[in-house]
Order: C-alpha cells, then structure tokens, then sequence
C-alpha cells in the first residue's frame, strides 16, 4: 500500500514544484467537414468541434479536482485547414473566415487556444496552400484563439524554398497586422520543419491527417520536480546525474500518462500519446534554463550548454518513454525564451545569443522558440533564419521550429511583454548580414543524402 | 473499491482527526488505514479511504473536506488514490 512519504512526495512536486499537466488537446479530423460550398464547411467545421469537444473543459476540471494536479490547458487541434478548405476558398479572405469559424468554435466550448489554420507544404505549395498561408497575417490580427503553423520542409523532400521566403515575409506581415498589441499574432504563429502528426502543444499543433477521427494528446511538464531532484545531487558523477533525471522523469510522465487514460474514458475519445516535454512557464522554479544551471552552468549559454541539454532531453526520454504506452508529438526540452524565467535572465544580461539558441536546437525540441527581435528585421533575414532551423531538421532527421517575433516598433534592449504563459522578452539583436541573395532564388532543396553519414 | 487519499497539514491542534472522521462517517466513507507523522512541528497524517460507498459525489467531498480544513487551519486534500500508485508503483 502506499505511503505517507511517497503521498508527501507528490504533493510536494505538485505545490512547491509546479508539477502540472500543461495540456490535454483532442485532435480533431476535420476532413469530413469538406464542401464545395464555404457557408457549408463553416457551419459544419463548428458544428463537429462544439460536438466532439463540449466536454473537454469540464472534463479536465474534474479530473484535476479528483486527482489534485493541475491540468493548465484544454485544446483543440484540428486537421490541417488548407485541406479542409481548398475546395470551397477561392481567396484568403474565404480563409480568413474558417479561422473566424475556428475562434467561434473555441470559445463555444472554452479553449484557449486552438491549433491547425496550418498548411503542410514540405515539397511544394498548392494553390490552396499559398492562399493559406497569405491569410495569415489577417487571420491572426482578427481572431484571438487560433494557431497557425505552416510545415516547409522534411527529412524525405527536402526544403521548399518558395514557402521558406513566403514565411518570411508572413511573419513581418502578421507583426505589422498584431502591431498594437507587440505583434503578438507572432507568437502564435509557427514555421516547421518535419511537423508532427500529434502535437499537443501550440502554438504548433495541428491534427494529421493520418490519425483517426478524434484523439486525445497530453503534455506534460515538470522542469521544476527535475530541477529539485539534481538539487539533491550536486557534485555527483553523471551516472548519478542520469539516473536521477529519469526516475523523475519516469514519475512526471506517470502522471500524464493517469490524466490522458482518464480523460480518454470520461470522453470516450482514444488515448493517443504522450508528449515527453519539459515544458517552461516564466515563473521562477518552473524553468529549463535553471535545470542546466543546477547541472553546473553558471548561466545557459556557457559553453558546454550544448552538450548538457542534449544529455538531460536524453535522459528525459529514456525515463518518459517506460512510463507511457504510448508517447509522440515533440517529445523533448522546450528551450522558449520569453517562457522561461532563466533564459529570459540570461538573454537579458547578455549571456544567450541566437547563435547558441540554434546550436542547442539542434540536440532537443523544437527550435527557435518565442524569441523576440528587432521590428526592421527584413523578411529575408527572418527567411534566413527560418531556412537554417530546417535545414538542422532536414539533416538530423528530427523536428525544428521556428517562432519568432519581430516586434514592430521595438529594436535591442527594449522589453516586450506577451502576458500570461507566453510571458515577455528582451529584443535579441540579429546578424545583419543579409542573406537576401540565397533567399530570393525560387524553388526547393533537395532532399538530403541518407547514407555516407559523416 | 474506489480508494482515495486524505492528506491533513498543518500546525497540531486538539480534535482535527475527530472532525474528519466525523465527516466520513456522516457521508458513508469507510477508513482503510490512517498514518500520522509530525514533520518539522507540523501535523502531517494520511488516510486511505474507500469512497464506493459515499453518500456525496468525489468532487463534493474534496470540496467539503477542504472547507472543514480550513475551518480547522489546516490543510485537507483527498485526491484518488492512483495518482500516487501510478507514480510510485510500476
């Protein structure tokens, strides 16, 4: 039977640790909703998403009563809406009201977020793909609870080199149009590189269209239990080091794996996996920069950053993946600056540039993550910066991201502000370099070489 | 069975395991097991309890418990049983 130390323990990961669930999202499959007419697929995309999740929200609220952890997110993913709506929208405006659509939905049934106004173009853009992805600079300024993500490379095709540039540009635009607000249609806005089917997490969250109808995904987090553990191993050899991530690991996971089962009873929606993250808030103690400090960095971005983020994703894994049936999505350490207390620190005084950010995106999910720059950056450069993180993902067969946000009207040193799990950032400066050149030749990179691996 | 664990914290004081077991008694659930430690001058005790049986929903008794503690000053919390199992137990 269990006892009253190992009850304490958990009760002191949940209190004094932050330990929560971050989200529990049903993935939706919208497919069925397609219609040649737009009034049609409107009202049935809202209708399939206040059916399927109505009970999403009281769900997880009983859940995290019944159990005594908190679940902080309910989401709502859904099928890629470029499929969905390429036959009926013959512009982006027609888009543009799917995601007013999809905002409506998500409030109906009290989400705070809903991924999916995505379009997955690794090898080339459809048309219906490129209005997509044209309207969502408009669609991000008019509504308030969509995610937009747009997947522009993979490890089997290559880079489409046309969605990287139009990405670029995208980006600047959806600053522009969320301008009073520190562009914050950025933030909820991402560039992929190998998307996975079943991510949980926004803003990159979409529903593949290889799943089935409905599916729940959880994410877990626990940055602050991994950190408090390594407190009691200080000085120790990395044997004791690895081992001690696991075991927490193990348990975190263990409790998303108990929340996802749960929730896929009461909602009678298949469990579909756990998503293995360390995920950050910007509250102290909550943070993934504090856990490579507590490994024995005087502040990340310390040379040897790299290597001790790689061995702590690792180790997350290996102690994650025996704890769940079933695990996916991004599975790995977020590194996001603007929500996560440390790199925020270390970003402001100067300790953690982008250069290192990308190194240490190439050892853990997902990549260049909430990182706020200079407003005049060129469309190009951001381009550019998008093009490197996919190209780390094209090569090293895993997925990379990039969300970042040129701050309109703000330049190095300024602070933005994003409020609540998104948190705020110091402005990051840029390599000025431009890289135009590179990025204005049109078509795609090839596919990289699988063999010969050196 | 439908088994749940009670936690109470808090600074000690005269009747606080009478007033639980009170309230179970009156809403139907049965005590498994209680284990009671002081750590660090604070009252900390456990009990396992079977709620099959109980005369409210799970949500209410936490609830209820949770406003009997505060009445008290201390905290209760009863939360299901497999949380700790699920983490603890392989």
């Amino acid at each position: 039977m269990i006892n009253i130390f190992e009850v304490n323990e958990t009760n002191k990961m949940i209190e004094q640790e932050k330990l929560d669930v971050r989200t529990i999202t049903i993935g939706i499959s919208l497919l069925d909703c397609c219609d040649s007419d737009l009034t049609i697929v409107n009202e049935k995309i809202y209708n399939k998403i206040t059916r399927v999740a109505k009970d999403l929200v009281k769900t997880g609220q009983e859940i995290e009563l019944e159990y005594g952890v908190p679940i902080v997110n309910k989401r709502i993913s859904v099928t890629p809406i470029s499929l969905v709506g390429a036959s009926c929208c013959k512009s982006s405006e027609d888009y543009v009201t799917i995601a007013k659509t999809l905002d409506r939905a998500a409030k109906t049934v009290g989400v705070n977020f809903l991924g999916g106004y995505s379009a997955l173009c690794s090898k080339g853009m459809t048309r219906s793909e490129e209005l997509l992805i044209r309207s969502i600079p408009q669609a991000l300024a008019e509504t308030e609870r969509v995610c937009s993500s747009v997947n522009v490379g993979s490890t089997k095709t290559g880079i489409d080199m046309d969605a990287v540039r139009l990405m670029g540009e995208m980006i600047l635009e959806t600053a522009k149009a969320t301008k009073e607000h520190d562009s914050l249609g950025c933030a909820k806005l991402v560039v992929f590189c190998n998307a996975p089917d079943d991510n949980p997490f926004m803003a990159g969250a979409f529903h593949g269209v290889t799943e089935g109808d409905a599916v729940i995904n959880v994410g877990v987090s626990g940055p602050g239990v991994v950190k408090s553990a390594l407190e009691a191993c200080r000085g120790q050899n990395f044997e004791v080091l690895c081992e001690t991530i696991k075991r927490t690991a193990f348990k975190i996971t263990r409790v998303g794996q108990l929340v996802a089962q749960e929730a896929s009873r009461r909602l009678g929606i298949p469990f579909g996996i756990i998503d293995l993250s360390l995920a950050p808030t910007p509250a102290v103690g909550d943070s993934v920069a504090e856990i490579l400090e507590e490994i024995g960095l005087e502040s990340v971005g310390a040379p040897g950053t790299t290597a001790a983020l790689a061995m702590l994703n690792d180790q997350v894994k290996k102690g994650g993946v025996m704890a769940s049936s079933y695990v996916g999505g991004l599975s790995g350490a977020f590194i996001p600056v603007s929500e996560d207390h440390g790199m925020i620190e270390a970003v402001a005084a100067g300790k953690l540039c982008i250069e290192k950010l990308e190194a240490m995106t190439c050892v853990c999910s997902v990549g260049l993550d909430m990182i706020a720059i200079p407003g005049d950056t060129p469309a190009t450069t951001i381009a550019g910066i998008i093009a490197d993180e996919a190209a780390i993902g094209m090569v090293n067969q895993k997925t990379t991201a990039v969300r970042v946000i040129p701050v309109i009207g703000k330049s190095v040193g300024d602070t933005v502000e994003f409020g609540g799990l998104l948190g705020y950032a110091p402005v990051m400066p840029v390599n000025t370099n431009s890289c135009a050149a590179f990025i204005n030749r049109t078509g795609r990179i090839p596919a990289p070489i699988h063999s010969f691996k050196n | 069975m439908k088994k749940a664990i009670i936690t109470v914290v808090g600074k000690d004081a005269v009747g606080i395991i009478a007033k639980v077991c009170t309230y179970l008694a009156e809403t139907k659930i049965n005590i498994l097991d209680i284990s009671q430690t002081i750590v660090d001058g604070y009252f900390n005790m456990m009990m396992i309890v079977d709620i099959s049986g109980a005369s409210k929903s799970t949500g209410d008794v936490i609830k209820n418990l949770e406003t009997l503690g505060s009445e008290i000053g201390v905290v209760i919390r009863m939360q299901m049983e497999e949380i700790f199992t699920k983490m603890h137990r392989i």
